[in-house]
């Protein structure tokens, strides 16, 4: 065997890759599982800043250390990019950051965003042969964490993607979340006039008016924007496609010969319970929108969008949403806050972290529990909300044990304030106003395998196509997207 | 430059006029709909306003405002010449305009505002227009030229008999109800509290009646659910379901108390903004 690796082809170097790993996979297991550096839980109650704190190198590199290099690397199955998470991990254990992040970016256009908000233990960490080996996926290697450390790494110095030459054709993109970005980014890249327009006045979608800044700095979403802004994408905010400018007047009048709808969810839903239009009841978007989008924290302190004085609030869901809501209320001021959830804690929808911080921050979790109506005085205000208890009877369609009502085991929560995080049906207003554009029986637009819709020349992506997803399916979508604009606006060959 | 105050007129102690451009609202606007404005793209609260007017060839659309609250104070402080940080629309869905007959258009305090394109469209559409424009006082009473000049007969009702008749809209429009023969639709566009006793003097009368509300909003894309009402039964959305419903369905109590919700954060915010800010804002603006 030659012992110089430069001599191997790639299949060689491989085998021997594995032989060296399989020798060190003992030692592997024995590194322990990196813990994320945090704030404290009692100083962030109270701040809007950032709780993650992210690795430092030291803790990167040993973290990448416990990847096993797995010939098959199963977390790239469970990823839904397919980043090639395996060979990044790879570089990190070598010290090497910037090739670390070039893979990733190859799949992934986000990744300082997608390291912090990914639900990595339904997916990449599930499939972790290490979480496997110990039958706990808390004890896989923290795939996310190390694609924020990376990305963090390069934050501001990142360069600025090349653009190719013009090809004279104009690409809207209708809606700035994940989706959107994306989109802009891969059909600039390909040298079309991209212009994209938002409803509202800040580009960024759910992750500058959704997500807290305290999961999510704003400044990492501002970043991507001010890359597309260096890129030559144009941004239009306060406009709203369908009302300010109909995508029929887009493309016959204003001459884009290519759209997408990445306009995100909308319609919050509500329990249609007595006492939903009390004051104090809100749905997690206005709670969220009013304290993140309009910063209602510093009301009256540079702010005028004002927020309800809490004293003892309900959120009620168990997804994401709902553990933004309830911590935002704790960092509101708020002394008590109950997070209600029909099933139990196993079922949550929200990520282990995130459910885990909100407990460190004393948000009260009364699961098995479902509010049955609001109770408000005389002026209309919350007093209070009715709930039942129930217990898990059969699993349902969706695999999770359904929840059963107990009879008879009504009580009262003393709560002021009650924010509704249970989930959003479609937004209208696209379908109000593109005839022809085919959606499903919830509202959703209708796309085939390459984001093309029943329009010729419109694409869509993101939650108005997949319902409430997640920001890396919306960013998949926007890829699958774009790749199909570009092809379809390349001269015939 | 987009957002800039062309045209500004006091109407009357608190309520002001604008002229701002926005030539794609302009252009694409429709009786009916409105914009969500923010004096300040940084620090500002949003607001609906109803398009009262636009002018596509200038590019500008017209926004009626009463001073209520600090957003409102600060928008009446921006000179002309001034910017307001974003318009953003049109919103909503149309005003339903078809020639139904006769419509009475029923205006009350600032509502007359919002009342004005679509009392206009109506004529437009050879409806006969019958306004009735209600105010507290004589001082109160807004855009009374452009009414009598549309409409084929106009009612002017004060509070306190300053001008016209003294007595609240719903009196009038008790006696036009029940005239024969009665009108084919009414218009109802005011403060909530007297939107809702236009609908029931109209529900006597079996006379469809279209209301149009001006709820708290924050997106005013159908995303938050602050602008939810209850319309027959059912949550509707105002911004995107609305901002008319049929006035008969709409369940104006709980309405009026969703109104409220942040009246007392708002008066303190006004009252800081007096104390502290008055004479500084004014100059920090061009
Ligand atoms: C509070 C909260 C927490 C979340 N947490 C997570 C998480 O931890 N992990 C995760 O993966 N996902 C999370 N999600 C879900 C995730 O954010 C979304 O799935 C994702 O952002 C969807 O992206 P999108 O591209 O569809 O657009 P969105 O981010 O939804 O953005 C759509 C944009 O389009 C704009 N728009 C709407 N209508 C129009 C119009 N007519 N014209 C112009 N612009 C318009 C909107 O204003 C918005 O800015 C969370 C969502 C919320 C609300
Ligand atoms: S499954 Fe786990 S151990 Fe295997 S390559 Fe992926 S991250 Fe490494
Ligand atoms: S204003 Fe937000 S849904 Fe209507």
């Amino acid at each position: 065997m030659p012992t110089n690796p430069e001599d191997l082809n790639r299949d060689e170097q491989q085998a021997c890759l594995q032989q060296l790993l399989d020798k060190l996979a003992k030692d592997r297991y024995a590194i322990a599982p990196q813990p994320m550096p945090a704030q404290d839980p009692i100083k962030r109650r109270r701040t809007m800043t950032e709780v993650a704190l992210g690795y430092t190198e030291t803790q990167a590199r040993l973290e990448a250390l416990r990847c096993l290099q797995c010939a098959n690397a199963p977390c790239m199955e469970g990823c839904p990019v397919r980043i090639r998470i395996r060979d990044f991990i790879a570089e990190i254990a070598r010290g090497e950051y910037g090739a670390a992040l070039a893979i990733i970016k190859e799949n992934s256009l986000l990744p300082a965003v997608c390291g912090r908000v990914c639900p990595q233990e339904v997916q990449c960490q599930e499939r972790c042969t290490v979480g496997k080996k110990f039958k706990d996926v808390n004890m896989s290697v923290s795939i996310g964490r190390l694609e924020r450390y990376v990305a963090d790494l390069a934050q501001g110095g990142g360069q600025t993607p090349a653009v190719a030459p013009p090809t004279g054709k104009k690409v809207a993109v209708v809606g700035s979340g994940p989706g959107g970005i994306v989109v802009a980014a891969d059909t600039r890249r390909a040298g079309h006039d991209v212009t994209l327009f938002e409803a509202f006045h800040k580009p960024g979608g759910v992750m500058i008016y959704g997500i807290p800044e305290f999961r999510l700095p704003k400044a990492i979403a501002q970043q991507e924007i001010d890359v597309l802004k260096k890129m030559g994408v144009k941004i239009v905010c306060n406009f709203i496609v369908g009302r300010t400018r109909t995508i029929e007047q887009l493309m016959k009048e204003d001459g884009f010969e290519a759209v997408y709808i990445g306009v995100g969810a909308g319609l919050p839903k509500f329990m249609g319970i007595e006492g939903e239009h009390l004051v104090g009841v809100y749905s997690a978007n206005e709670y969220l929108t009013r304290a993140n989008l309009m910063r209602a924290y510093e009301f009256g302190k540079g702010s005028d969008t004002p927020i309800t004085v809490s004293k003892n609030v309900a959120v009620v869901g168990g997804g994401n949403v709902a553990m933004d809501a309830a911590r935002m209320a704790v960092r509101l001021g708020a002394e008590n806050v109950y997070l209600v959830y029909r099933r139990s804690e196993a079922e949550m929808p929200a990520r282990v972290e995130e459910v885990h911080h909100a407990k460190e921050e004393g948000v009260i979790f009364c699961t098995l529990q479902n509010p049955k109506r609001i109770l408000g005085n005389a002026d209309g205000h919350v007093v209070g909300m009715e709930c039942l208890r129930y217990e898990l009877g059969e699993p349902d369609e969706s695999g999770r044990r359904r929840p059963v009502a107990i009879k008879g085991s009504e009580f009262v929560m003393d709560v002021d304030t009650v924010i509704v995080a249970i989930g959003n049906k479609a937004n209208p207003l696209i379908q109000q106003t593109t005839p022809g554009l085919e959606f499903n029986q919830w509202g959703n637009i209708v796309v085939d395998e390459n984001c093309r819709t029943s329009l010729k020349g419109v694409y869509a992506g993101g939650d108005i196509v997949l319902g409430a997803a997640t920001v890396i399916l919306a960013m998949g979508q926007g890829r699958i997207a774009a790749q199909a604009i570009n092809a379809d606006l390349a001269p015939p060959t | 430059m987009l957002y800039q105050i062309t045209n500004k007129k006091q109407l009357s102690e608190n309520v002001f006029q604008m002229d701002v451009v926005a030539p794609l609202v302009a252009q694409a606007r429709k009786a009916g709909q409105f914009v969500i404005v923010s004096p300040d793209a940084e620090t500002g609260e949003r607001i609906p306003l109803t398009i009262a007017g636009a002018d596509p060839e200038k590019g500008t659309i017209r926004l009626i405002f009463q001073r209520v609250g600090k957003t409102t104070a600060l928008m009446a402080e921006i000179p002309e010449g001034g910017t307001l940080g974003y318009v953003a629309g049109p919103l909503g869905r149309p005003t339903h305009i078809e020639t139904f007959g006769t419509v009475v258009c029923v205006g009350g305090g600032i509502g007359v505002a919002p009342l004005l394109p679509i009392a206009t469209a109506m004529k437009e559409a050879g409806n006969k227009v019958i306004s009735i424009l209600g105010a507290r006082s004589k001082e109160l009473l807004i855009l009374e030229e452009e009414f009598t000049a549309l409409s084929d007969q106009i009612v002017i009702v004060t509070d306190d008999g300053s001008y016209g008749r003294k007595a609240l809209v719903t009196e009038p429009l008790k006696e036009i109800c029940a005239g024969a023969p009665k009108p084919d639709l009414a218009v109802a566009i005011g403060p909530t509290i007297m939107m809702k006793f236009c609908c029931e003097v109209t529900r006597e009368y079996a006379v469809p009646t279209q209301v149009s509300l001006n709820t708290i909003m924050v997106d005013g894309t159908g995303m938050c659910g602050g602008c939810r009402v209850e319309v027959g039964g059912q949550t509707k959305f105002v911004c995107v379901d609305g901002p008319e419903f049929d006035g008969h369905q709409v369940n104006f109590d709980l309405m009026m108390r969703r109104m409220n919700a942040f009246k007392d954060l708002e008066k303190r915010a006004l009252e800081q903004y007096y104390k502290e800010h008055k004479c500084k804002i004014g100059l920090d603006r061009k």
